[in-house]
């Protein structure tokens, strides 16, 4: 943000004396305000700004939600239950917490897809990226923590396998599940502290959604045509230009998370999950919440525990690397005619896997698991390096401008002042 | 206070102050970490629940699995049929994942009474009794196949159903979570 000098001028006495101590309105200004942005973004670009809306929804209809429920393995399930039929609109602010949590996952997949597909985790952007991968991570252990607290059969079963995954560790492991669950299996303690770490991780994640929109605000935004902003001609200002169409895309946004909430509120959940929590039988077909469906078809693809494990730790850490297994200089698939169809592959594999993962662990579905598995590496491993030195990308636009109004011979055919710098319109 | 501190190329007795108290900083700072991660481990009363439990066996008949909780955690106490005994124990033992004789897994002169933990050594779910190729066990959750000596026999689970410690007290009864002290 020190990259751009603030153009804020106080208007106030008090605004000047106020900036003087603690120039915030300035650094606000500076960010959200002056701060340019490419003028061809798509609203694939709206995503960071509904994911911030979704945080702060979830942080929200979660802190409600702490008043009324009880972390106690004999009384979780129906403090849940009497937030569903005794508290007002205790419903409503359930379902928004519950399916906000899928709506969440969904603005993330779409955020994170984008970025693979225009190429916005290569440099200068790696550290911005991999600040990304870190919230990824931190929204999926505050997920499955989440899905834990309603104490029902999905819950119980879901902590249970997904703790003993840490029991595949050599030598330790087992050491290292008794520490987690504070007993001998899931019980009372473990739903205490996952409780409270539930609780805390929103706030992490806080924290680094501040540094990845610090680290945003250093290169600037990426664009569909994956070139820099080279003049003023290429950018407007934040405000109002990308205010009101992030505000829009959060409103369509919002529509579609209500029809969720409103028509179908169960639908992204298990029935199972209403049969309180009973630790001598599982449940005949136990399936993680949708998003971590492709990752559990990684982890059943492997015949081996520890393999298993391994594997599926493997397809979220490859992520990190790469802004460095992409050997291509070009960063907008738009101008990558060959990875263009690679890419769409690889869309594709992960929505198999999704739906693998969502089948049961038998016959031919752990055939295709395997091999979208050795497809989903081979995608990091072998498609992108190769890619950078084999293809032919297309000639790139000179500039942001030209990509959108087209090459410039004298302005003709062209609203006066469409060129134009934004700071000297109107 | 003019005068600051110049660079010498000796170590000097400032030097060695700052690394004795970076040193007792952190070591100061991992010994406080130690009360915390030992506050997660299972808890006094958590490991005082874990007395021996009895089990009386007159009312388990043949050919069904009972479950009883032992330290929070499942236990199978099958009785076994003659037609599953011999079934654990014509087995080429060397053939297994996790190679044990059924004789190995059950009490001396009791091979109807086979005693194991009830959660699947993959990732702890609650395998399906008598079913499966090999009519012990079947886990839902992840297919694997256990035989009526609750041995691996196929899916990802990695070594046999564990065996926890009992002892006959009696012919009809069992007292799970003791050593045997003949």
């Amino acid at each position: 943000m020190s990259q751009h000098p603030t153009t804020y001028v106080p208007k106030s006495a008090f605004g000047r004396w106020f900036e003087s101590r603690l120039p915030i309105a300035g650094l606000v200004h500076s960010s959200f305000v002056a701060f340019p942005v490419p003028r061809n973004l798509t609203y694939f670009w709206t995503f960071g700004a509904i994911l911030s809306f979704m945080l702060v929804a979830q942080i929200v209809t979660g802190v409600f939600l702490a008043m009324y429920y009880t972390p106690n393995a004999g009384m979780a399930f129906q403090s849940v239950e009497h937030i569903m039929r005794d508290v007002n609109y205790g419903w409503l602010i359930r379902y928004l917490h519950a399916n906000g949590a899928s709506m969440f996952f969904i603005a993330v997949y779409l955020h994170i897809f984008r970025n693979f597909y225009y190429g916005s985790y290569k440099a200068p952007r790696e550290v911005l990226y991999i600040l990304g991968v870190i919230i990824f991570i931190l929204m999926m252990a505050t997920a499955f923590m989440g899905y834990v607290l309603p104490w029902g059969q999905m819950s119980f079963w879901g902590a249970t396998v997904i703790t003993n995954l840490f029991s595949a560790i050599p030598l330790v492991g087992e050491t290292i599940v008794s520490y987690l669950w504070g007993g001998y299996s899931v019980g009372n303690p473990t739903l205490n502290r996952f409780f409270s770490l539930h609780y805390l991780l929103p706030f992490m994640i806080a924290g680094v959604v501040a540094l990845h929109i610090w680290a945003l605000h250093v290169p600037g935004q990426n664009n569909p045509t994956g070139i820099p902003i080279k003049s003023g001609k290429d950018a407007v200002p934040f405000t109002p230009y990308a205010t009101i169409k992030d505000i829009f895309a959060v409103v369509v946004f919002l529509i579609f998370f209500a029809y969720w909430v409103f028509y179908m509120p169960n639908y992204l959940g298990h029935a199972d999950n209403y049969i309180p929590a009973n630790p001598a039988v599982t449940p005949s077909h136990i399936v993680p919440e949708w998003y971590f469906l492709p990752f559990y078809a990684i982890l059943r693809a492997i015949p081996d525990k520890l393999g298993g494990v391994i594997a599926m730790g493997a397809a979220i850490v490859i992520w990190v690397f790469m802004p460095w297994l992409d050997t291509s200089k070009v960063r907008s698939t738009a101008y990558r005619p060959l990875y263009k169809q690679f890419f769409w592959v690889f869309v594709g594999v992960c929505l198999v896997l999704g739906w693998l993962g969502s089948r049961p662990a038998e016959g031919w579905y752990v055939i295709a698991s395997q091999i979208c598995t050795v497809y989903y590496f081979a995608h990091f491993l072998i498609v992108l390096p190769v890619l950078g030195f084999v293809e032919r990308p297309l000639p790139l636009p000179n500039s942001i401008l030209e990509s959108v109004m087209g090459v410039q011979k004298g302005g003709a055919g062209m609203p006066a002042g469409a060129n134009a710098e934004p700071q000297s319109k109107g | 206070m003019a005068e600051t501190t110049t660079h010498v190329a000796e170590p000097t007795r400032r030097d060695f102050l700052y690394i004795a108290t970076g040193a007792a900083a952190a070591i100061g700072g991992a010994t406080l970490v130690w009360p915390f991660v030992q506050s997660l481990a299972p808890d006094a009363a958590t490991v005082a629940a874990g007395a021996p439990v009895e089990v009386d066996l007159a009312p388990i008949a043949e050919g069904q699995i009972v479950k009883v909780f032992w330290r929070g955690k499942l236990i199978f106490i099958r009785h076994r049929t003659p037609d599953e005994i011999k079934a654990a124990e014509d087995v080429n033992v060397a053939s297994l994942r996790d190679p044990q004789a059924d004789a190995a897994r059950v009490k001396e002169g009791k091979a109807q009474w086979l005693v194991v933990y009830g959660n699947c050594t993959h990732l702890g779910c609650v395998p399906l009794g008598q079913q499966g190729e090999y009519h012990g066990w079947f886990c839902p959750c992840h297919g694997s196949v256990f035989d009526t000596s609750g041995r691996v026999r196929g899916g990802p689970a990695p070594i046999n159903l564990p065996i926890p410690p009992y002892a006959f007290a009696s012919d009809t009864k069992v007292i799970i979570g003791q050593e045997a002290t003949a």
